[in-house]
C-alpha cells in the first residue's frame, strides 16, 4: 500500500516530490537507530565503573605508544571485512539491471537463482569461518 | 546452480557446459563443510576419499560432454569442445592421482588437511574453467582461482621453514604475473573492442592497431609464461618447487601449466591466428632459452626436487616448441606434450614424496644413493618416469617429443627441432646421473629413520602413472586422435552464440 | 592530445610505478602494494577504453574493472595471509632475507 502511494506520488509533477522516498528512507534510518538505543537505554541495567567510564578506544589502551604491537586477531578480523566487504560489490550491477534480466536471459528465474548460488557460496564461506572459530576473539582454536 | 531451464530456450541446460567444473566445486564445498564440523582429531581420509569421489563424477562428466555437440554457452563465455575435453581429462586425472597420493602424504595428520582437498577441489575447478572459457573475463577469473589455491596449497607445510617462504616466492611473483596479464587485456580490449575471443579474431583479422596489439600479447605471454614456469620469467620455480610439499609440486608443475598452455593456445592460435607474425618470434626466443636455461640450470644442482624443477622449465621450453608449428598439427602436439609430461611428472614428485617423508628431510641427490637396494620397486617406478623424462623410446616422453619436434620440422622450424634434440641430450645426463645414484652407488646407511612405507592409495597411484606412461608412449592413438580433434575445433569459424552479456543488453 | 591519450598516460604511468615498486621493495607488503598498483593500473585502462571505445553500451570494461577489484581483495587477503606464516617462521617480512633456499 504504501509503495503504491509512493508510486503515485512520483507521478506527480512537481519535482521534488520525488524526494519523498528518500525522506521516508531516512526517517525510517534515524527512527530505527534511535529505537534501538532508546530500547536499550530503557531495558538494560546501568551500572557504571572505571573501566566502563574511560574513553572508548576500539579495545585499546587509550593513552601511551601508538606504535604498540596490535594481536594478529587484528589482520584476521581485518582480512575477513575485506573479503565480505568486496563480495558485496558484485550485488550492485545486479540489482540495477536486475528487472532488466528476464529479457536478456531469457527466462524468468535465472538472475534470482543465480544471485542466490552467489550468495549460498558466501554463505558456506561464513559458515566456515563460523565453525573455525576465527570470529570469537579469545577462543584460541583457530591457529592464528 | 540447478537453475531451473525452460525447455523451450535451449535444447540442454547450459549448466552441462560446465558440469564438471560445477561437481568439482560441489565436492569442494562439501568437503569445507564437513571440514568445518569435524573435531580436531578425526581423521580426514574419508574427506579424501570424497573428493576423489568427486574428481571421479567429473572426470565421467568431461566425457560426457564430448557426446555434446561443441558450442558456447552463459552469454559466449564458455566453450565446451574436443579442447576443453581433452584438457578437462588431463586435468582431472592429475588431480586424481594428486589426491590418492596426498591420501598417504597426511596419514595420521589431521590440521588442516580437509581444506587441503577442498583447496585442490577449487583450484582444479579454476584450471578445468580456464581450458574452457572463451572471454578473456572468465580466463582472469579462472585463472586466479587456480592461482590462489596454489598459492595456498604451497605453503601446506606450515612447520618447516621453507614451505611459508616457498609460498610467499610464488604468491608474489604469481600475482605480479597476474598483473601483466591484466594489462594485456586491458590494452587488447582497447585494440580490438571486445574481451570476447572470438570477437578479438575479428578485431585482429580487421587490422586492429598493430603497435597496441603487439604490446597486448607481449604481456599476456608474459603473465602465462610466469605462470608455465618460461624462461626469462622462471626465477621463482626452483625455490617454489623446492619448498612445497612434494604432492602439491607434482599437481601445480602439471594441471596449472596444462590449463594456461591450454588458454595459450587459445589466445595464439584462436583469437590471435590471423597475426602469427606477431607472436611467432616471442614463442620462438622464449622456447629457445626456456630449454637451455632449464638444461643447464639443472645440471649444476644437488637438490632433487630442484633439479626437477629446472627440468620443468626445459619441457616447458620443449612444448613452446609445438606452438612454431602451423596450427592443427601445432596444436594437436602442444596438447599431447602436456598430457605426456603429466604422466612423468606427477610420477616422479609422487615417487619424491614416498622417499623422502613428510618432513622431506631426504630430497638431496645422496640420499638417493642405493634407493634401488631399499625400495626396489619404488625405484624401478621412479626409473620409469625418469626415462620418459629423458625421453627414451617406447615412454610417453618420448612421444611427445617426437611429435613435437616432427611438427616443427615439418612446418619450416627445423633449427628449433636441432636445438630441441641437443637439449635432450643434455638433459639425459642429469637424469642419468641420478639414475646411477639409485642403482650404481652401494647403500648408505640412512641418516634419520626411514619410515617410508607404501599404502594402497599410493601404490594405485604410480601404478596408474606407470601405465599411462607406457600407454602414451606405445599405444598414443585413442589419446592422440582427441588431441587432433580438439586441435580441429580451432579451424572452425566462431560460434554464432559469441556474445557478451553487454552486447544482449544493448540490443533490448 | 585526446582525454583517451591523458587517460592511457597515467595509468601507464601508475603501472611504472607500481612495477618500480614491486622490483625494488624489500619488504613483501611494499611488493604487494606495487602489485595492487600495477592491477588499478589495468583497471583505469579497462575504464578508459570503455568510455571511449565505440561500444559504450556494452559494460564489458565497467565489469572487467568490477571483477578485478573483487579478485585484488582475495588475492590481498591470501596474501597477507602468507605474509603472517613466513613471519611467524622468520620474524621478518623482508624478501632478501628469505633465503633458507638456494641453488
Amino acid at each position: 500500500m504504501l509503495c503504491a502511494w509512493t508510486v503515485s506520488l512520483m507521478q506527480t509533477p512537481n519535482y521534488f516530490w520525488n524526494y519523498v522516498p528518500l525522506l521516508l528512507q531516512i526517517l525510517a534510518a534515524v527512527g530505527l537507530s534511535s529505537f534501538i538505543v532508546l530500547a536499550s537505554w530503557l531495558i538494560g541495567r546501568h551500572r557504571p565503573g572505571k573501566v566502563k567510564l574511560s574513553t572508548y578506544e576500539c579495545g585499546m589502551v587509550p593513552q601511551g605508544d601508538a606504535r604498540g604491537r596490535f594481536s594478529v586477531r587484528f589482520y584476521m578480523v581485518a582480512m575477513l571485512f575485506i573479503l565480505f566487504d568486496v563480495e558485496a560489490v558484485f550485488m550492485f550491477p545486479w540489482a540495477v539491471i536486475y528487472r532488466k534480466l528476464p529479457g536478456i536471459t531469457g527466462s524468468r528465474f535465472f538472475g534470482f537463482w543465480e544471485m542466490l548460488v552467489y550468495i549460498g557460496f558466501v554463505l558456506v564461506g561464513y559458515f566456515y569461518i563460523w565453525k573455525k572459530g576465527i570470529l570469537e576473539w579469545s577462543k584460541d582454536q583457530a591457529d592464528l | 546452480m540447478n537453475e531451473p531451464m525452460t525447455p523451450s530456450m535451449i535444447a540442454f541446460s547450459p549448466a552441462l557446459r560446465i558440469l564438471p567444473e560445477i561437481l568439482m566445486t560441489l565436492t569442494g564445498v562439501l568437503v569445507m563443510l564437513v571440514e568445518a564440523v569435524l573435531k580436531p582429531r578425526t581423521s580426514r581420509k574419508p574427506l579424501g576419499i570424497v573428493a576423489i569421489l568427486g574428481t571421479l563424477a567429473a572426470i565421467a562428466a568431461s566425457v560426457y560432454q564430448l557426446f555434446l555437440p561443441a558450442g558456447t554457452a552463459f552469454f559466449g563465455t564458455v566453450q565446451s569442445d574436443a579442447f576443453s575435453v581433452f584438457f578437462h581429462l588431463v586435468i582431472g586425472c592429475i588431480v586424481l592421482v594428486t589426491l590418492l597420493i596426498s591420501l598417504d602424504y597426511f596419514e595420521g595428520h589431521t590440521s588442516f588437511v580437509g581444506e587441503y582437498y577442498a583447496l585442490i577441489l577449487f583450484g582444479a575447478t579454476g584450471m578445468m574453467l580456464m581450458t574452457c572459457s572463451v572471454e578473456l573475463l572468465m580466463v582472469f577469473i579462472s585463472l586466479e582461482i587456480s592461482s590462489i589455491s596454489t598459492y595456498i596449497l604451497a605453503g601446506y607445510r606450515k612447520r618447516s621453514a621453507t614451505s611459508p617462504e616457498a609460498s610467499i616466492k610464488y604468491f608474489l611473483l604469481g600475482s605480479f604475473a597476474t598483473a601483466f596479464f591484466l594489462y594485456g587485456i586491458a590494452l587488447c580490449f582497447g585494440a580490438t573492442g571486445s574481451t570476447n575471443l572470438y570477437e578479438i579474431a575479428k578485431g585482429v583479422a580487421d587490422g586492429a592497431s598493430p603497435l597496441l596489439l603487439t604490446v597486448a600479447f607481449g604481456m599476456m605471454l608474459i603473465g602465462l609464461g610466469f605462470k608455465v614456469s618460461l624462461a626469462p620469467f622462471h626465477v621463482w620455480t626452483p625455490d617454489v618447487y623446492e619448498g612445497a610439499p612434494a604432492p602439491v609440486v607434482g599437481l601445480m608443475s602439471t594441471a596449472p601449466k596444462a590449463a594456461a598452455f591450454a588458454v595459450l593456445l587459445r589466445i595464439a592460435y584462436g583469437a590471435f591466428g590471423t597475426a602469427i607474425h606477431i607472436w611467432m618470434p616471442l614463442v620462438w626466443i622464449m622456447a629457445v632459452l626456456s630449454m637451455t636455461i632449464g638444461n643447464l640450470g639443472a645440471l649444476t644442482q644437488r637438490n632433487v626436487k630442484r633439479m626437477l624443477a629446472y627440468s620443468s622449465i626445459a619441457h616447458a621450453g620443449y612444448l613452446l616448441v609445438a606452438f612454431t608449428a602451423l596450427a592443427p598439427m601445432g596444436i594437436a602436439a602442444a596438447s599431447f606434450y602436456t598430457a605426456a609430461y603429466a604422466a612423468m611428472n606427477v610420477g616422479a614428485f609422487g615417487i619424491i614424496s614416498y622417499l623422502s617423508g613428510y618432513n622431506e628431510a631426504r630430497t638431496s641427490l645422496s640420499d638417493f644413493a642405493g634407493i634401488a637396494r631399499r625400495h626396489p620397486v619404488a625405484a624401478a617406478a621412479f626409473a620409469v618416469f625418469l626415462i620418459s623424462l629423458i625421453g627414451i623410446p617406447f615412454t610417453a616422453g618420448f612421444f611427445g617429443k617426437f611429435y613435437v619436434f616432427t611438427a616443427a620440422i615439418n612446418s619450416g622450424n627445423a633449427w628449433l627441432a636441432v636445438l630441441g634434440l641437443l637439449n635432450s641430450g643434455v638433459a639425459a645426463f642429469y637424469y642419468l646421473r641420478l639414475l646411477a645414484q639409485m642403482y650404481m652407488v652401494p647403500v648408505e646407511p640412512p641418516r634419520e629413520a626411514d619410515t617410508a612405507h607404501a599404502r594402497p592409495a599410493f601404490i594405485l597411484a604410480m601404478a596408474i602413472l606407470v601405465l599411462a606412461v607406457f600407454a602414451l608412449g606405445i599405444f598414443p592413438g585413442r589419446i592422440l586422435d582427441l588431441a587432433r580433434a580438439g586441435a580441429a575445433t580451432f579451424s572452425g569459424p566462431a560460434n554464432a552464440a559469441s556474445q557478451t552479456v553487454p552486447v544482449a543488453l544493448l540490443r533490448r | 592530445m585526446s582525454s583517451l591519450t591523458g587517460y592511457l598516460l597515467v595509468s601507464a604511468l601508475i603501472f611504472s610505478i607500481g612495477l618500480a615498486g614491486a622490483l625494488t621493495r624489500r619488504s613483501a607488503i611494499l611488493v604487494l602494494i606495487g602489485i595492487e598498483l600495477m592491477l588499478n593500473a589495468a583497471n583505469l585502462n579497462f575504464i578508459a577504453f570503455w568510455r571511449y571505445g565505440p561500444n559504450a553500451q556494452a559494460l564489458t570494461g565497467v565489469m572487467f574493472a568490477i571483477f578485478s577489484i573483487g579478485i585484488a581483495a582475495a588475492e590481498a587477503a591470501v596474501g597477507l595471509g602468507i605474509v603472517l606464516a613466513v613471519y611467524r617462521h622468520s620474524k621478518t617480512t623482508e624478501l632478501d632475507r628469505m633465503n633458507s633456499m638456494k641453488g
